[in-house]
C-alpha cells in the first residue's frame, strides 16, 4: 500500500475527529476527503476506517456504491456529457460517441496525459440547451459532433498554457 | 396470541409474531427460499429479502411478498403455489442461474449445492434467459477458495463475517449487476483481516466460498515410498464425518474413521485428543502459575488468561486486539503440539529424518490450514504439520478410495500419540477446553480428587457463558465465548477493566470446533450441532481416564523427552508468541 | 422615487446560459448610465427554453418578462426599454400560452424573490403558516393536511397527511423529519429549482411537519451534484435560526426544531426512502423490505418522516389558504398542482405547474407551444425511467395519479419529455432500462440481472438480431420483475418497456422482422448512402468525415465505406444537397 503523506493524513484524522468519528458521517467524511485530496485511494480510506471504528471493507463498501466517489485521479480536465433524457433524445449520445472515440477513453476513464477524465452526468437543468456538455464550470450547448474536436483542442490548448 | 390465515385454500391458525415462511412450516408447507437463513439455537438470522425466491401471494397487495420478511397478520390469505408465484419463482430462478457460471459438474460444492438442488426442486431443466455474467477476480488463500462468480448475493457470508464473527472482511462491494461480496480494496484474504474462521464457507449456499482442497496431496504423500506418513485426527471430527455418510447427526464413528485412515494407507493413525491432553498440561499449569503470581499480588502478571487453541481466534485477536496479546496463553494449539512432538519425540523413535515424515491432520477447521502454513511452526522450511484436511475433505478421499465407511469395523488409534483422556475429547465443543482445563488444574492446585467430573455449569450453547468454580475455597471465575463477536464483548470488557474472569475459553465458531467451516454443512440446521456435542460429551463419559494428566503417554512423554510442563524444552516445541498484525 | 426592479433567473440552467454575464452587463452599463435600479438574483423562473431570463418591474408597473437576453439584446433593452420606455425585443407575454395554463403553488416564489434574503420570503407571507400552525394543536395541522388531499409529489403518491398521522402516532422520545431532496430522474429538476429559487418554503414546510409529528430534528438529503441548491439552503438555514425560525422555542411555542443536510452521493435508489435512510446512516444505500415502514423505524431506528421537496413546497400555502382551497384545485383523487419539467422536441421547454386534471394535450401543445420544427409528435414520457411513453391517443388524458397509471406510465417526480418521429421507441426503452440498470443497488435478483437480461434482449432488437418470441419473452420477463423486486425501483424499472411495447408495437416489429427503425436512430440498422445523382463532389463530407470513411476526388461522386462509417451522421448534417441518405 503506498504511504500517505503525514499532511494528508493528518487532515484525515482531523476530518473524522470534527464528525465526532461517527461511523454515520461515513458519507459526509468521504465527501470532504474527496474535496480535498482529489480522488479517494485505498490508503485514504483505510485512514478513514480506521479513525471512524469500522472496517474497511464497509468505507470500500460505501465508495463503490456511490458514483460520486472515485478511487483514481481525475485529469486536469472533467468533460461531463449530460445524458438526462433531454439531452438523449436530442442526440447525446452521438456526442458521447465522439469523446470517446477521440479521447480513447471510456466513460469514467482518464487519458493517458492526464489532461482529461470523460464523464456522464443526469440533467444539469439546461435542457433548453441540449445536448449539452460541461466542463468544469462552463457549458456547451447544442454541441454537435463536429464540435467535438474543436472542444478537446481548445483544452488541450489550455492545458499547455496552464504547464 | 396466535392469528387466523389462509394458506393455499386451507384455514390454520398460527402464532402471532410468526413469518409467512415460518408459519408455512409450522403447518408442513415448505415455502423454498435461498438467501434466508435462520440458526436457530444461536440466535442467527440472514433476511435481506434479496433472492425473491420465497415470494407468494398475498390477497389484496399488488405486488409478490418475500415470506422471509412479511409477518402473519389475521385473516391474510396466502397463495404459495399460484400460477403467478410458481412463475414468477422460476423464472427469478433462471435469472440468477443465468448469471452463475455452468460448472456445476466439477464444481466443489457439487451435490452439497443449495442453488442446485432448488433448481432441481423447480424443475428447471432450461434457461430461457442468457446474457452477460458477472466476471470477478477469483481469490485463493492458504484456506479459502473464493470464486465470486458463483457467488449469488445472499449475503450469508456477509452477515457471518460481520454480525456474527465481527471480522468486518467480507462486505457488499459496487452496485447493480457488477454487485460482489469480497474483502476491502478487492485484496486477497490472507491480506486482509480474515480470520480464516471458515465461517462464510459454513453458510454459503454455492461453490463460491469452498475451503482449499489439498486431499491430492495426501494421496501424492502416501503413494510416496521414502515418506512415512501419520494422521492425526481433531475430537469434533468423529462427531461429525459419520453425517457425510448418512449416518444421523450426533453418531460417532471414532472406530470407523481409525480404520477407514489405516485403509486409506497411513502408516500411523494418532489422535489430536493425545495433543489435547498435553495442551492440558501446558495450558493448566501456566494458568495456575498466573493465578498464583496474581493472588500474591505481582503486578507483571496479567489476568485474565485467555485459552490460545483456536487458530481463528488467534488470527482476529493478532489483528483487532494487537495490544492485548500478551493475555493469551502462549500454548501452541493441539494441532500444533502434535506437530512438534511428531517430528521430534516420535521421528526419534522411529529413527528418521522429519523431513521423511508427513504430518496430515483431519481438523473440523479451515483456519487450520493457515496455522499449520505458519512461518514459526516450522524448522529450517519443514513444517511441524504437513497437510491439513478438513472433515469434508476426508470425506472425499474416504469415497475416492472405494471405502464404505458404514462396513468398516471399529479399530483403535495408534500409540503411542493416539492415546488420550475424555477431557481431550471434549476439546471439540464450546466449553470443553475449560472444563478439561479445570479437570486438571483443580487435582494439581489442590491436590484433592475431584468428587464429580461433568462441569455442567460449564456446558451449553449459550454464546457467553459464565460460571465460578471453587477450587478448594478460591473461587475461580470463567467466561466462555463462542462466536468471535462474543469474543470481541470480553476483549472490550478486559481492555476496559471490566472483566472479572480469571480464565476465559474463546473458540470462534458457533458451538466451538463442532460447527467448523471444516465440517459437513449444516444447511441452517444447527439443531445438528447439539447432537455432535452430545456425542463428544459421551464419549468423554464412556471413556476410561477423563483428566488429562492421568494419560499414562503423556506422563511417559514427560517422563522421557520433555521434563515437565513449561520446562524449556516444552516451551520451545509447545509454546508460541503473537504478532501485531494490525496494519 | 422607487427603483426599477431587475430579476435575473440565476438557477443552475440560468447561470450555464449566461445569466451572470448580463447581469455583470446591466450592473456596468446601469451605473455608467447612473440608473437607479435594483438587481436581483432570483432562482428559476421557468422559462428554461428562453435562458438567460429576466424581469423588468418599472415603478408602479407590471414585470416585463426577456427571454433570450443575449448582450445585444440586453443593451436593446437597456437602451430602449429603460431608458426610453419602448418595447423592445424579447418580450414573453404575460398572457402568453405558455403561462396561462399555469397555476403555481410550489414555484408560486421561484423566479420572483431573491432566495438568498429571507426577507423577500417573509414579505410573502414567508412564515405566516408557521407561526399559524404554533396556535393549533397537532393533530389539527395533521387533519388540514389529510383534508387537503396533498400526496406525494416524489412519484409514489402517497397521501401525505396520513404519512404525518402515522409518524405522529409512532411512540418515541426522538423522530426525524427528512426532506428528500435526492432528485434522481434523469429528465426532472424541479426540487433544485425549488431549493435554488425558495429554500424558506421547504425549510418552513419541515418546521410544519416536524411540530405535526413531535419531531425536533430535521434533515435534508440532498444531491451532491446540486452545488447551487446547497449553497443557497445553507443561507437560507442560517438566516431562519437568525430570525428564530429555526432553534429553541420557536416563536414562543416551546418547540424546537433545527435542520441539518446530508449529502447524497450518487445513486438514484436513494430516491426510495429506506435506501435514503441507510444512505443517511453512512451505508451502502440499498433499501430493505418495508415494513417496517421509515413511520415505525427510520434513520437511526427511529420514526421518520420523509417528504419529497416539491410535496413540502405545497405546504405552508396549504396552511396559509386551508385546506379548502387547495382542495378545490385539480382533479377527484388528486388535488393541487404539479410541477413538470418539460423537455425535448417542443417549442417551449420549461419548468411549468399546472393545476392536476390539466391535459397532456394542453401542456403539450398550447403550454409548450407544440412540436419544434416541422416534425410530427410521436410520444410523451412521463415519469423517468419509472413511467412510460404515452402515444398520441393518450393526449387528452388529465394528469392525475391514476389516470397517468391507467394510461401505462405513472407520475413520477415530473419529468415529462416530448418525442417526436426521429425518435425510436425501443431506443428510448433502452436508454431508460440502461439507467434503470446503472442505478439498480444489486441487493435483489430480478433487478439486478432480470433488468440486465431485458437490455440485452432490447439490444439485440435494436441490433436487427432478434426474433419475435423474444417480444413474449420481455413482456413475460418484465412482469415478473415489477412483481417480484425489492422496491420501487425494480417494481418500475421495466414500464418504458412495457409502456412503449404496448403503444409501439409495429415499431418493435420492423425493427425485428424487416431490420428497419423508422427514426434512423439505431445504427447497426442504418447505413449512409450518397446518392450519386445529388452529389456534386464537394469534398464536405469526406473532409469532415472523422474516420476517413468517405472517399471520392474533388468533383467527382464520393462513396462511403460502409465497414468504417461509425454512423455519427456529420456527413449527413453537413451536406448541402441532400445527397446523403440513410438506408
Amino acid at each position: 500500500m503506498a504511504t500517505l503523506s503525514e499532511n494528508s493524513r493528518k487532515f484525515l484524522v482531523e476530518l473524522c475527529k470534527k464528525y465526532r468519528n461517527d461511523e454515520h458521517e461515513l458519507i459526509n467524511v468521504l465527501h470532504e476527503a474527496q474535496d480535498e485530496l482529489g480522488y479517494l485511494p485505498v490508503e485514504v480510506q483505510h485512514v478513514i476506517a480506521g479513525e471512524l471504528n469500522i472496517p474497511d471493507a464497509r468505507v470500500y463498501g460505501v465508495v463503490t456504491f456511490y458514483s460520486f466517489f472515485t478511487m483514481v485521479p481525475k485529469g486536469k480536465f472533467d468533460i461531463s456529457i449530460c445524458m438526462g433524457t433531454a439531452c438523449y433524445v436530442k442526440g447525446s449520445e452521438l456526442i458521447l460517441d465522439e469523446f470517446k472515440r477521440r479521447l480513447k477513453v471510456k466513460v469514467g476513464g482518464t487519458t493517458e496525459d492526464g489532461i482529461f477524465t470523460l464523464s456522464t452526468l443526469r440533467c444539469v437543468g439546461a435542457c433548453s440547451l441540449a445536448p449539452v456538455v460541461s466542463i468544469g464550470s462552463k457549458v456547451f450547448g447544442n454541441v454537435t459532433p463536429l464540435q467535438v474536436k474543436k472542444i478537446i483542442d481548445e483544452y488541450v490548448e489550455k492545458a499547455e498554457e496552464l504547464h | 396470541m396466535s392469528v387466523k390465515i389462509t394458506i393455499d385454500n386451507t384455514q390454520h391458525t398460527v402464532k402471532k409474531g410468526l413469518t409467512v415462511l415460518e408459519a408455512a412450516q409450522s403447518i408442513g408447507i415448505e415455502i423454498p427460499s435461498l438467501c434466508y437463513m435462520k440458526l436457530h439455537d444461536i440466535n442467527i438470522e440472514n433476511k435481506p429479502g434479496g433472492c425473491r425466491i420465497c415470494v407468494v401471494e398475498v390477497k389484496g397487495r399488488k405486488n409478490l411478498v418475500p415470506s422471509c420478511c412479511t409477518e402473519v397478520e389475521d385473516g391474510m390469505d396466502i397463495k404459495t403455489h399460484s400460477m403467478r408465484v410458481i412463475n414468477a419463482r422460476r423464472t427469478v430462478m433462471e435469472l440468477i442461474l443465468s448469471n452463475h457460471p455452468a460448472e456445476c459438474l466439477t464444481c466443489a460444492k457439487a451435490g452439497d449445492c443449495e442453488l442446485q438442488s432448488l433448481a432441481d426442486r423447480l424443475g428447471i431443466r432450461e434457461l430461457h434467459y442468457e446474457g452477460e455474467k458477472t466476471h470477478v477476480r477469483k481469490g485463493n488463500s492458504p484456506a479459502i477458495s473464493r470464486d465470486p462468480n458463483k457467488c449469488i448475493l445472499c449475503r450469508r457470508c456477509e452477515m457471518m463475517c460481520n454480525d456474527v464473527q465481527t471480522v468486518g472482511c467480507l462486505g457488499a462491494v459496487n452496485r447493480g449487476f457488477h454487485s460482489v461480496v469480497a474483502p476491502a480494496f478487492d485484496k486477497d484474504l490472507i491480506n486482509s483481516v480474515c480470520t480464516f474462521c471458515g465461517q462464510c464457507v459454513a453458510v454459503c449456499p454455492t461453490g463460491a466460498l469452498t475451503e482449499i482442497d489439498e486431499s491430492a496431496k495426501v494421496v501424492r504423500a502416501l503413494n510416496d515410498p521414502t515418506k512415512t506418513v501419520i494422521v492425526q485426527t481433531a475430537p469434533a471430527v468423529r462427531a461429525a464425518l459419520g453425517e457425510e455418510f448418512g449416518n444421523a447427526p450426533g453418531t460417532l464413528v471414532t472406530g470407523k474413521m481409525v480404520a477407514a485412515l489405516r485403509r486409506l494407507g497411513f502408516h500411523h493413525v494418532f489422535d489430536t485428543d493425545f495433543a489435547a491432553d498435553l495442551t492440558i498440561m501446558e495450558e493448566g499449569t501456566e494458568m495456575l502459575r498466573r493465578l498464583k503470581g496474581y493472588l500474591a499480588g505481582d503486578k507483571d502478571v496479567k489476568l485474565p488468561i485467555l485459552t490460545s487453541c483456536c487458530p481463528a481466534w488467534v488470527n482476529f485477536f493478532e489483528h483487532q486486539f494487537p495490544d492485548m496479546r500478551d493475555i493469551p496463553s502462549t500454548a501452541r494449539s493441539p494441532q500444533q503440539m502434535f506437530g512438534a512432538i511428531a517430528k521430534t519425540y516420535f521421528a526419534d523413535m522411529l529413527k528418521i529424518d522429519r523431513k521423511d515424515l508427513i504430518v496430515v491432520s483431519i481438523m473440523p477447521c479451515l483456519a487450520k490450514k493457515y496455522e499449520r502454513a505458519r512461518p514459526e511452526f516450522q524448522q529450517n522450511g519443514n513444517p511441524d504439520v504437513d497437510i491439513v484436511l478438513s472433515t469434508r475433505e476426508l470425506a472425499r478421499l474416504i469415497k475416492l478410495c472405494n471405502i464404505d465407511l458404514n462396513m468398516l469395523p471399529d479399530e483403535d488409534f495408534d500409540q503411542p500419540l493416539g492415546e488420550s483422556t475424555g477431557a481431550g475429547v471434549i476439546f471439540g465443543t464450546t466449553g470443553g477446553v475449560i472444563e478439561a482445563a479445570v479437570r486438571t488444574a483443580y487435582e494439581v492446585h489442590t491436590g484433592k480428587d475431584l468428587p464429580k467430573l461433568e462441569f455442567e455449569e460449564l456446558r451449553g450453547m449459550d454464546g457467553l457463558r459464565e460460571a465460578t468454580i471453587d477450587f478448594d475455597g478460591l473461587p475461580l471465575r470463567i467466561g466462555i465465548a463462542h462466536g468471535l463477536g462474543n469474543a470481541r464483548k470480553l476483549l472490550e470488557d478486559i481492555r476496559s477493566g471490566k472483566s472479572h474472569f480469571h480464565a476465559i475459553e474463546i473458540m470462534s465458531c458457533p458451538g466451538g470446533c463442532i460447527g467448523g467451516g471444516g465440517q459437513p454443512y449444516h444447511h441452517g440446521h444447527v439443531e445438528i450441532l447439539k447432537k455432535r456435542q452430545l456425542a463428544l460429551y459421551s464419549e468423554d463419559g464412556s471413556k476410561k481416564l477423563r483428566k488429562s494428566h492421568e494419560n499414562p503417554y503423556i506422563q511417559a512423554l514427560y517422563k522421557n523427552f520433555l521434563g515437565a510442563p513449561m520446562s524449556n524444552l516444552a516451551h520451545l516445541l509447545l509454546h508460541t508468541h503473537y504478532f501485531d498484525k494490525k496494519y | 422615487m422607487e427603483n426599477t426592479i431587475i430579476k435575473f433567473a440565476m438557477g443552475t440552467c440560468g447561470i450555464a446560459s449566461g445569466t451572470q454575464d448580463i447581469l455583470n452587463l446591466f450592473d456596468k452599463e446601469l451605473s455608467r448610465l447612473n440608473y437607479p435600479a435594483q438587481l436581483v438574483k432570483t432562482g428559476c423562473m421557468g422559462h428554461c427554453y428562453a435562458e438567460p431570463t429576466i424581469s423588468i418591474t418599472l415603478p408602479g408597473r407590471e414585470p416585463v418578462y426577456f427571454g433570450n437576453v443575449n448582450e445585444e439584446r440586453a443593451r436593446d433593452i437597456i437602451d430602449h426599454f429603460l431608458l426610453k420606455g419602448d418595447k423592445t425585443e424579447g418580450i414573453i407575454p404575460p398572457e402568453g400560452d405558455f403561462s396561462k395554463k399555469q397555476f403555481k403553488i410550489a414555484l408560486k416564489n421561484c423566479g420572483e424573490i431573491d432566495p438568498e434574503n429571507i426577507q423577500e420570503y417573509i414579505d410573502r407571507e414567508g412564515y405566516k403558516a408557521l407561526m399559524k400552525c404554533v396556535t393549533m394543536k397537532p393533530e389539527k395541522v395533521i387533519s388540514e393536511m389529510k383534508a387537503s388531499g396533498l400526496r406525494g409529489r416524489g412519484g409514489g403518491g402517497y397521501p401525505t397527511g396520513l404519512k404525518w398521522e402515522n409518524t405522529r402516532k409512532s411512540k418515541s422520545d426522538v423522530k426525524y423529519v427528512v426532506c428528500n431532496a435526492d432528485e434522481g430522474d434523469p429528465g426532472a429538476f424541479m426540487d433544485r429549482s425549488v431549493l435554488e429559487g425558495d429554500p424558506h418554503s421547504v425549510i418552513e414546510a419541515m418546521i410544519i411537519c416536524g411540530y405535526s409529528i413531535g419531531a425536533n430534528k430535521g434533515l435534508v438529503y440532498i444531491r451532491a451534484e446540486y452545488p447551487l441548491a446547497i449553497s443557497r439552503l445553507k443561507t437560507a438555514l442560517h438566516q431562519a435560526r437568525e430570525q428564530g425560525f429555526l432553534g429553541e422555542n420557536i416563536l414562543n411555542s416551546r418547540f424546537s426544531f433545527d435542520i441539518e443536510i446530508r449529502y447524497g452521493a450518487g445513486a438514484f435508489v436513494c430516491g426510495e426512502e429506506t435506501a435514503l435512510i441507510h444512505s443517511m446512516e453512512g451505508m451502502r444505500g440499498e433499501p430493505t423490505f418495508k415494513p417496517p415502514y421509515p413511520s415505525v423505524k427510520g434513520y437511526m431506528g427511529k420514526p421518520t418522516c420523509v417528504n419529497n421537496v416539491e410535496t413540502l413546497a405545497n405546504i405552508p400555502a396549504i396552511i396559509r389558504n386551508g385546506s379548502e382551497w387547495f382542495a378545490s384545485i385539480g382533479t377527484a383523487t388528486s388535488k393541487g398542482t404539479k410541477v413538470f419539467a418539460l423537455a425535448g422536441k417542443i417549442k417551449r421547454t420549461g419548468l411549468i405547474e399546472v393545476p392536476m386534471g390539466t391535459t397532456l394535450r394542453e401542456i403539450i401543445f398550447e403550454i409548450g407551444g407544440g412540436i419544434k420544427g416541422i416534425k410530427k409528435f410521436k410520444a410523451v414520457q412521463t415519469g423517468g425511467p419509472s413511467g412510460g411513453c404515452l402515444s398520441e391517443k393518450y393526449l387528452d388524458t388529465p394528469i392525475d395519479y391514476e389516470h397517468l397509471l391507467e394510461a401505462g406510465s405513472m407520475m413520477g417526480s415530473g419529468g415529462m419529455i416530448v418525442l417526436d418521429e426521429d425518435d425510436c421507441m425501443v431506443s428510448m426503452a433502452k436508454f431508460y432500462l440502461e439507467f434503470s440498470i446503472d442505478e439498480s443497488c444489486g441487493k435483489c435478483a430480478p433487478c439486478r440481472i432480470g433488468n440486465k437480461r431485458l437490455y440485452e434482449m432490447l439490444e439485440r432488437i435494436t441490433d436487427g438480431k432478434a426474433n419475435m418470441s423474444d417480444l413474449q419473452k420481455i413482456k413475460d420477463l418484465s412482469v415478473v420483475i415489477k412483481d417480484t423486486s425489492l422496491c420501487g425501483l425494480g417494481q418500475t424499472s421495466p414500464n418504458p418497456v412495457l409502456s412503449t411495447l404496448n403503444q409501439f408495437h409495429d415499431e418493435y416489429v420492423a425493427h425485428i422482422d424487416e431490420h428497419f427503425c423508422h427514426a434512423h436512430q439505431c445504427k447497426e440498422l442504418i447505413h449512409y448512402v450518397i446518392v450519386a445523382d445529388k452529389c456534386t463532389g464537394c469534398t464536405v463530407c469526406f473532409r469532415n468525415c472523422p474516420v476517413e470513411a468517405i472517399y471520392g476526388d474533388k468533383g467527382e461522386v464520393h462513396t462511403i465505406l460502409d465497414n468504417q462509417c461509425i454512423k455519427c451522421g456529420i456527413c449527413f448534417s453537413k451536406c448541402k444537397f441532400n445527397a446523403i441518405i440513410i438506408n
